[in-house]
């Protein structure tokens, strides 16, 4: 295989406890493409969100690290930028004013002007031109999760990072983002590593379904290749029956090998 | 016939809809007008009825402190050297604070933030602030006299000394209590030091600053009126002292009142202050 663009390598990650350190995640590797979409799934509390930080630089690895073209990488930066869970937004800057604040960091010596426009295009591109001058605490769940996801593009990420983009919202707008987000990314296909714990949205959105064990010290535990063409829609791959198999396959690691945590041991 | 009983019961309702909730919230608004006259003329009743029945000492009934005081209202304003107006009394006292505030502003966001972002000035002044902050304000005065040796310095010393803890103490609970979603932007970003301090940590902190310095500015009105009291000259508080030495009773309650004005002024100032500068979540 060719140089990976995104390598995990081997990471591990131990918190001290007063009973000792608590392994969280084992050996963790995995080589990541450029331009790939990679899910990371599993269930609930196995360190995903861990791995994420990790990768992000936020959270530092016990062993192991990140190599990101050919560099190690242990430190925060806009070249890994993250969506965050809750968004993560400036509750006192308005739409804009948070995309742009990211865009000033990122460009320090670009015009103004170009500084603006390029706030100004990705705004548009989530649909949101219109509700640049609203504060984060004046638009709705779905609308402030466009924001967040135009700041994180606006930085042009190498590697961009959700962490469970979708989960904070309801199940129709939850789907309706889904849709809208995979095709921004069909236009330009930057590398985005998902962690989520919602099989339809791995096999709708990924390339590759990395399916983490249970904790403690989860690892990765089998990787599914997502065989669908893209474009890719809910409609066409509802009825392929390559969906009902590799679902079948998800599921069957998820419940039958790892259902119960002491299994995971 | 319950259709017919309907339709017959069915346009009185509608109508005992329509009146009752406009006068329910005409009553309402009146209410926060009527109710609180009310009450200030069954209290001033009750020291009338009190003082005439000859229970209130030397204090007047209100209907002889308003006799009493009309000379004072007509020179109000003024500013003679031996009839300085309670306009000036106040202005002089506002002045104080003025100026013990701002100080207290100042150094108190300044050192809370010190507090708040670095963990070893937490741990080096927090035991010291938290035993200094108890001492009640007019203690701070002699040490204030003796080092400054002035009256005028010193009252503003106690200002600042009284107002400057709940500062210190807010900001800092504020800019500890930065949330870590913000603190990951900021890394993820890498913003500069001054844009993080600037756009995400005092931002962040404001609504606490504001909360002390509110808390402040009514600390420093009370302790104002007890350290005038003690070092003299042109200001409210050696005004009402003078007043209770020269017996001018009614003069003392005037500008009592007035003190409680301006401190109810000071304090909505800086609350809609807050509101104006801190964003809405």
């Amino acid at each position: 295989m060719i140089q990976p663009f995104l390598e995990l390598s081997y990471i591990s990650k131990a918190f001290p406890t007063p009973k000792g350190p608590f392994v969280a995640l084992k050996d963790v590797a995995l080589k990541i493409r450029k331009g790939e979409f990679v899910a990371l799934l599993g269930h609930s509390g196995c360190g995903k969100s861990t791995l994420l930080n990790i990768v992000a630089g936020l959270s530092q690895a016990s062993a192991g690290g990140v190599i990101l073209e050919g560099k190690e990488t242990d430190q925060p930066g806009p070249d890994r930028m993250v969506v965050f869970q809750n968004y993560a937004l400036l509750p006192w800057l308005t739409a804009y004013e948070n995309v742009f604040l990211a865009v000033r960091s990122t460009m320090p010596g670009a015009p103004e002007s170009e500084r603006r426009s390029v706030a100004e295009r990705y705004l548009a591109l989530v649909g949101l031109a219109a509700k640049a001058d609203k504060r984060p605490g004046e638009i709705s769940g779905g609308q402030k999760q466009r924001v967040s996801i135009a700041r994180a593009l606006a930085t042009r990420p190498k590697v961009l990072l959700l962490d469970e983009p979708f989960g904070a919202l309801d199940a129709l707008t939850r789907e309706e983002m889904q849709e809208e987000v995979l095709k921004i990314w069909e236009a330009d296909r930057t590398t985005v590593l998902m962690v989520t714990h919602e099989i339809d949205e791995a096999i709708l959105m990924a390339d590759r379904i990395v399916m983490m064990t249970n904790g403690p010290a989860a690892t990765i535990g089998e990787v599914f290749e997502v065989p669908f063409a893209r474009p890719r829609s809910r409609a066409e791959i509802l009825e392929d029956p390559a969906y009902y198999t590799l679902r079948n396959r998800i599921l069957a690691f998820l419940y039958d090998r790892f259902g119960e945590p002491v299994l995971a041991d | 016939m319950t259709t017919t009983n309907k339709t017959v019961i069915a346009p009185a309702r509608d109508e005992a809809a329509g009146s009752t909730p406009q006068l329910k919230a005409l009553l309402e608004r009146s209410g926060t007008v009527v109710l609180p006259l009310v009450a200030v003329a069954v209290f001033l009743g009750l020291w009338q009825a009190l003082s005439a029945a000859g229970l209130t000492g030397t204090l007047p009934g209100p209907l002889q402190v308003v006799q009493d005081v009309q000379p004072l209202i007509v020179g109000f304003f003024n500013n003679s050297e031996n009839d300085v107006g309670v306009a000036w009394q106040l202005a002089a006292s506002l002045q104080r604070v003025a100026i013990g505030y701002s100080l207290a502003a100042v150094v108190g966001v300044a050192v809370g933030i010190l507090m708040g972002s670095m963990r070893p000035f937490q741990l080096a002044l927090d035991p010291i602030f938290q035993v200094l902050r108890t001492i009640p304000p007019l203690a701070w005065l002699p040490i204030a006299l003796a080092a400054l040796s002035q009256a005028n310095p010193s009252a503003i010393f106690v200002i600042f000394i009284t107002a400057v803890w709940p500062i210190i103490i807010n900001t800092a609970v504020g800019v500890r209590s930065t949330p870590q979603d913000y603190r990951n932007v900021a890394s993820v970003l890498k913003l500069s030091k001054p844009t993080y301090f600037f756009e995400i940590l005092l931002p962040s902190a404001a609504s606490y600053i504001f909360t002390g310095l509110r808390i402040a500015v009514g600390l420093a009105w009370l302790a104002i009126v007890a350290a005038e009291m003690l070092t003299g000259g042109v200001g409210i508080g050696f005004f009402i002292w003078d007043s209770y030495n020269s017996s001018r009773m009614a003069d003392i309650i005037l500008a009592v009142l007035c003190v409680g004005v301006v401190g109810f002024v000071l304090d909505r100032t800086i609350y809609y202050a807050g509101r104006l500068l801190v964003a809405s979540e």
